[in-house]
């Protein structure tokens, strides 16, 4: 292993926390597939960022992204409630329709940009040791590094608001702690994992970083911190084998973790029907 | 792009469009029917994952026959998508695991072991696999005329199944316990439909390709649910629709033949299930906020009137009239509101306007006894047979006074025994 391999994996790594925390919330509340449609319908919100700022990474992206993220999901209740269409239809609709507004988007503007439809499905990470920021660090490793740090100060400060607003919101509510606050705070964080994991691994594989190591760990954990603590063991082991998979078999990197997701995540199950009965 | 080539792909002179267009119509025709089972069954997300989960049955098919077969790759994504819906069940129904996890996994599972493969075969520079990206983001431009006669069959079959199986999925959409309890055999429609569903995906996803492709059957049953309540048509209008989008769709593939055509089909269905929404009969935003508006007017009326009769009620002259300051100072109406209602009413000839003040006409006070008769009949039922006390029947009754039929009134004034006075002791006025 050289330097660009420990980087790469080093950049899956961080990109894989800063999905663990919010999927370990979205497993427990039985939300997964809002941050599906988040991770696909951010998309828009990107190429969007990206015409008004002209470039692919920093604030502007962060910012649009989240936006658009928080607008999907005020968008899929909107449809749930005022138009009384089941969740599962309302999500459904809402991201395929951004998703294609923002493929579209892209392959407009392919031919004079860096982005393109590939990048939106797996992303680039192989590129990662190349695109140096500060003191020759690779920029993603500080991108993804930051959002780890502004996730784990969401969660500590928010621990108990999220705590109580995932496992009983109605004595949450009957408390009166801002359950909406909450959940849409959830929804910001799974925005902003998205916009991280945007470009090294691609919109649609959040989706497996987000609930693959989250739901291994809820295999085994009995407190939320255990858990999370799993899920990010969980998500390491798979970045690292995921790795040495798509470098065996020279194929894209993001596509292998999210096998070796599955792959844990099926282990794991068979483990834990044949100890625990 | 000249006019004349617009008006000819319209008219579908070339057969290279011919050829597309057809394709693409069955497909979205074919996706539509089966999506509104999809629907009904609150599925819709399961469609998605099978759509993603067929990528690497179609990257295996390849990678083991070493050709683009349309045959092969249609087998190996009926495998894929199959199996993934066949672990994604057991998931389900493991109590480890909670079924949106079971879907959120199966997803990323499958299409990551796609994207793997693809890029591993794409990296092996096979000459032959040029294209194969193209079931990602769809193509229509590419649909050859084997395409367009494997579509043909799968359409004739699917739409048999459907046909001759309606009553078996209908019952299975709505009511599983009723259909089993009859000895329909549910497993088997259950298994008939996801295979059905597959097999729509694993053609469908050569137009819209695989991200995509649950819009195909969610969108158009989304939005032909607003227009009916019949499954029968429901099925109808979603495959137009369906066919719309796509007609629509690979227009636009026509015009520029380096855009994906699925989201462009995505997109036009969506603004078909948009407009649904906004203005279909009944069941549109607009509908029901016109009937809202209706039925807000008619009860603001009706309590204008039944003001009218209660301050004359005081003053013992019914048809006495009365000013606009009055009727405020009476009930909190705001002035415009109660402006625009003393004017419909005097233009419906229920209220007799004179310089500032306004009195009951015949017509009126017929109606507005109707109301105040309604009111107190129902405060009485409260008392008498809910036991409430005499002041905490008024607000219940304020609402109910606007909704009651005159089937409900005759049944009241049956059981109550024609009475002549409210828990407040005041006369209830007589049916008019």
């Amino acid at each position: 292993m050289n330097l660009n391999d420990i980087q790469i994996v080093l950049t899956a790594c961080l990109v894989t926390f800063a999905c663990v925390i919010p999927g370990c919330f979205l497993v427990l509340r039985r939300m997964t597939m809002f941050g599906d449609a988040i991770s696909h319908a951010v998309l828009p919100g990107i190429v969007t960022a990206y015409l008004l700022s002209g470039s692919l990474n920093g604030f502007a992206m962060i910012i649009g992204a989240s936006i658009t993220g928080l607008l999907v999901t005020l968008l899929i209740e909107l449809i749930q409630k005022k138009m009384r269409i089941s969740p599962d239809a309302s999500i459904g609709i809402t991201y395929t329709f951004l998703f294609a507004v923002g493929v579209i988007m892209v392959s407009l503007l392919s031919n004079q940009t860096d982005l393109d439809q590939d990048c939106v499905l797996y992303g680039d990470i192989t590129l990662v040791p190349f695109d140096l920021g500060l003191w020759n660090i690779p920029r993603q490793i500080w991108i993804a590094g930051i959002l780890d740090i502004v996730l784990i100060l969401a969660l500590w400060f928010g621990y108990r608001g999220l705590w109580v607003s995932t496992f009983d919101p109605s004595f949450a509510a009957a408390t009166g702690l801002a359950t909406v606050f909450w959940h849409y705070l959830l929804m910001g964080m799974v925005s902003l994992s998205t916009v991280t994991a945007f470009e090294s691994v691609g919109a649609i594989m959040v989706v497996s970083l987000l609930t693959g190591p989250a739901a291994t760990a809820a295999l085994f954990a009995r407190s939320l911190p255990r858990m999370l603590v799993i899920a990010a063991i969980v998500g390491m082991i798979s970045c690292i084998l995921g790795y040495m998979l798509a470098s065996w078999m020279d194929a894209a990197i993001a596509g292998a973790i999210a096998v070796m997701n599955g792959l844990i995540f099926g282990f794991a199950l068979i483990i834990r029907k044949l100890i625990i009965k | 792009m000249t006019a004349e080539q617009l008006i000819g792909f319209f008219l579908l002179e070339e057969p290279n469009v011919q050829m597309v267009v057809a394709g693409t119509l069955m497909l979205c025709g074919m996706a539509a029917l089966v999506g509104c089972f999809t629907f009904l069954r609150k599925r819709s997300l399961v469609g998605d994952a099978v759509s993603h989960s067929v990528l690497p049955g179609i990257c295996l098919a390849f990678l083991i026959s070493g050709e683009k077969n349309p045959l092969w790759l249609l087998v190996g994504a009926l495998a894929t998508g199959l199996l993934s819906l066949i672990l994604m069940e057991a998931l389900s129904r493991n109590r480890l695991t909670r079924p949106d996890t079971s879907i959120s996994l199966m997803l990323s599972f499958f299409f990551g072991l796609g994207i793997l493969l693809l890029t591993y075969i794409q990296h092996q520079g096979n000459a032959s696999q040029a294209g194969l990206d193209k079931f990602i983001f769809g193509k229509a431009a590419s649909i050859t005329e084997a395409d367009v006669q494997l579509f043909l069959i799968s359409g004739i079959i699917i739409t048999a199944a459907v046909v001759v199986l309606l009553r078996g999925f209908y019952l299975i959409s709505f009511d599983e316990d009723y259909a089993r309890v009859t000895g329909f055999p549910i497993k088997l429609l259950r298994l008939v439909l996801s295979v059905l569903t597959v097999w729509t995906v694993a053609i469908g996803i050569q137009a819209v390709g695989v991200v995509l492709m649950a819009a195909l059957l969610i969108t158009p049953a989304l939005a032909a649910r607003f227009w009916t309540h019949s499954i029968g048509k429901m099925l109808i209008i979603a495959a137009i629709f369906g066919m719309i989008a796509g007609y629509t769709g690979s227009f636009v593939s026509y015009l520029a033949p380096a855009m994906p055509t699925g989201p462009w089909i995505v997109v036009m269905a969506t603004i078909i299930a948009i407009i649904s929404m906004f203005l279909a009969p009944e069941r549109g935003l607009y509908a029901r906020w016109k009937i809202r508006s209706r039925n807000q007017e008619k009860t603001l009326m009706e309590n204008i009137l039944k003001l009218f009769y209660q301050i004359g009620e005081k003053s013992n002259q019914l048809q006495g009239t009365i000013l606009e300051e009055d009727l405020m100072n009476h009930r909190a109406f705001g002035k415009e509101e109660l402006q625009r209602g003393l004017k419909k009413l005097t233009q419906q000839g229920l209220l007799e306007h004179s310089l500032l003040a306004y009195r009951l006409t015949n017509k009126g006070l017929a109606e507005a006894q109707r109301v105040v008769r309604l009111h107190r009949l129902w405060e009485l039922y409260l008392q008498r047979y809910l036991h409430l006390e005499p002041d905490h029947v008024h607000d219940d009754a304020e609402a109910m006074e606007h909704v009651i039929t005159p089937e409900i009134e005759a049944q009241l004034e049956l059981i109550l025994g024609n009475p002549e006075t409210d828990p407040h002791n005041t006369i209830i006025p007589p049916r008019a």
